[in-house]
């Protein structure tokens, strides 16, 4: 790399290098596009009903095989993975949105209002998040079961917590450096010291973080979904259907292999991504 | 107006607890320690004398960092109550919305015997002044004729036992998979123990667990299968709870002990002609276990509230189950119960860990 290069163009460089990193990203879009495209290339119907080919294993006509009620488990697979994403990032860019915006209110202004806001973030630590999850989705018992709003919503607004403290220590330490003083005597405003020189250089972390918050929250909506509360036809539903045709009987292995196979890899690549962004953009974590 | 009154004190005094000084910090803490055995104990003026007396005694004994925690604890726990409350009374439905006979009338009386306001700050008030004079955690709004503490007695050992199984799991599997790979940096043996520990993190855990039950149970018939009817039975449910943290303890035991292989005082170490096992065992090994220590509470939080899925799918009768029907019941005091139980816990354990890190690392020791 140039020694003109700035820190992200030395990060990137730094990404290129590695290869977990970069097998984690390939995949991802490999994954993402095949859940975006496919299902209209396959032109199967993921909730067309067949009762004649309940339970077909997989074959040259349906590829993953068919479920309970004869529907094709490929179109099925791609389509969750659609709703999985989709909720693993509008959740994640819910507690982005929320995270930021708390740590850096607290890490601005310090002192006192920073002691009371991180109080409230401790609090909700000791708080089993499962519970609120929960709880939250309870607010909307009247939507139908299976809505994506409420598990956006409940999952985005347990999992802003780690965010907010992160933001919180890179405007602390960053608050108090030569240009940002220099903006504050040139008359710059609070708001316009947060978004032109704090946020940007706080953008590595929540960057790092926000790559880890997709795959866990993608897992929080399959636990959601296991006990009935998640958003329908999503990856973690699919799961749950095939964990629940275990039986000492017959085994329906595809029902599960496939899409566990889907979300494994899904997360797996992200959190690979997120390990290797974070080994770049901060030299001193890699050993 | 009790209600109102318990939580602007709780409030207060959480805000405050930063900005109180150390004489008022050891009597509240004090204090907050000995509360449960007032409300526990079975005769009124007993509790009062034996809760005074141990009051006394923390205040003046432990160490400030222990009354300083305690402090926020106790009023946390309000906090935690009324807003779970809140939360209860926002969502749509009542404990009686569904009865047959819904009449204002029968409601009313319903309300009245089981002592549920329509007011969620009411029911707050009703609800801990019945915990505090009493000790009791009430009736099931849903469960006819039983009381919340008779529901959630014989679960609470199950979950409890569950939860510490999967716990221990985790530390050590962990901690040994941690250690040996940061031991060979780079090696193949690094590069699997990760694997398996990015897997463990990326699999939700009850496809493991479902893996786990068709080979150990359904294959091989080693282990039951699910319902509970013994230790056996909590085998597969504790290896299913503990993958995904016995996977983050490996990656954080590997990256902190890591970086105390690079400090000045292990090169110390080394240079005074230490041998390697030495080293490792006396001045590496602290540095894989305090990152461990830290995330032991988030963890313990984590196990307990993970139980949730893991009974479900094995069909263990714990706190798990009770929690998930209570919430879809809108049986109040029943998913109050559950959440003071887990809370009240995860506070004692980020308690224990807390003291743990102090006796591990003498920085925080002596600066605090």
């Amino acid at each position: 790399m140039s020694a003109g290069a700035g820190p992200f163009a030395e990060a990137l460089a730094r990404l290129r290098r590695d290869p977990g990193a970069l097998a984690g990203a390939a995949l991802l879009a490999a994954i993402a596009a095949a859940c975006a495209f496919g299902p209209w290339l396959l032109g199967q119907d993921p909730l067309a009903t067949a009762p004649a080919l309940r339970h077909q294993p997989p074959s040259a006509a349906h590829w993953f095989g068919t479920d309970a009620l004869g529907r094709d488990l490929l179109a099925r697979v791609l389509v969750g993975g659609r709703t999985s994403l989709a909720v693993g990032l509008a959740a994640t860019a819910v507690s982005v949105g929320i995270g930021t915006l708390y740590g850096a209110v607290a890490g601005l202004y310090g002192g006192r209002i920073d002691e009371l806001l991180m109080r409230v973030v401790d609090f909700l630590y000791g708080v089993p998040y499962m519970f609120l999850v929960i709880l939250i989705m309870l607010l909307f018992a009247d939507t139908a079961r299976g809505e994506p709003l409420p598990v956006f919503v409940a999952l985005g607004l347990v999992q802003w917590l780690t965010m907010a403290r992160i933001v919180r220590g890179q405007v602390l330490s960053l608050r108090e450096r030569e240009f940002v003083l220099a903006a504050r005597v040139a008359g710059a405003g609070d708001a316009r010291i947060l978004l032109r020189h704090l946020l940007p250089n706080a953008l590595g972390p929540v960057v790092v973080y926000a790559t880890l918050t997709v795959p866990a929250v993608i897992l929080l909506e399959s636990f959601l979904s296991f006990l009935g509360l998640g958003v329908a036809l999503s990856w973690g539903e699919l799961v749950a259907e095939g964990v629940s045709v275990v039986n000492p009987v017959r085994s329906y292995w595809w029902l599960l292999a496939f899409p566990s196979g889907f979300l494994a890899a899904t997360l797996l690549a992200l959190n690979f991504l997120g390990d290797g962004l974070r080994d770049a953009l901060d030299p001193r974590s890699t050993p | 107006m009790t209600g109102a009154v318990a939580v602007s004190l709780a409030a207060a005094i959480l805000l405050a607890a930063p900005f109180l000084p150390p004489a008022a910090l050891r009597a509240l803490g004090g204090l907050f320690l000995a509360a449960p055995l007032f409300v526990l104990a079975p005769d009124r003026r007993l509790g009062a004398l034996a809760a005074a007396l141990l009051a006394a005694a923390a205040a003046r004994w432990l160490p400030l960092r222990v009354l300083r925690r305690l402090t926020w604890l106790l009023p946390s726990l309000v906090l935690l109550v009324f807003v779970t409350t809140g939360l209860m009374y926002l969502a749509p439905g009542n404990p009686f919305a569904n009865e047959r006979v819904a009449s204002p009338q029968v409601e009313a009386a319903l309300r009245a015997q089981y002592g549920v306001p329509r007011s969620a700050v009411e029911f707050f008030g009703v609800y801990t002044r019945r915990l505090v004079l009493e000790g009791s955690l009430g009736p099931s709004l849903k469960v006819q004729g039983r009381g919340v503490a008779d529901l959630l007695g014989p679960a609470i050992p199950v979950s409890l036992g569950l939860g510490l199984l999967a716990l221990g799991l985790a530390v050590g599997a962990g901690l040994a998979l941690g250690v040996a790979a940061a031991l060979r940096p780079r090696s193949w043996l690094d590069h699997a123990a990760m694997g398996i520990a990015l897997l463990g993190i990326s699999l939700p855990n009850f496809v493991i667990g479902a893996g786990l039950m068709v080979l150990f149970a359904l294959e091989l018939g080693w282990l039951p299968v699910a319902g509970f009817a013994g230790p056996r039975h909590l085998v597969l449910p504790a290896l299913t709870l503990a993958a995904p943290y016995a996977a983050y303890v490996a990656r954080l035991a590997r990256a902190g002990m890591l970086e105390v292989l690079q400090q000045d005082f292990v090169r110390t170490a080394r240079a005074k002609g230490l041998s390697e096992r030495a080293v490792i065992q006396n001045h590496a090994l602290r540095g894989a276990l305090l990152p461990v220590i830290s995330f032991l509470a988030p963890a313990a939080a984590g196990i307990l509230t993970g139980s949730f899925v893991v009974e479900t799918l094995f069909g263990i009768p714990g706190m798990g189950q009770w929690f998930v029907k209570g919430a879809i019941n809108r049986d109040y005091s029943l998913v109050l119960g559950t959440a003071l139980f887990y809370a009240a816990l995860v506070a004692a354990l980020n308690l224990l860990a807390d003291l743990l890190y102090a006796w591990l690392d003498p920085r925080v020791r002596e600066t605090r």
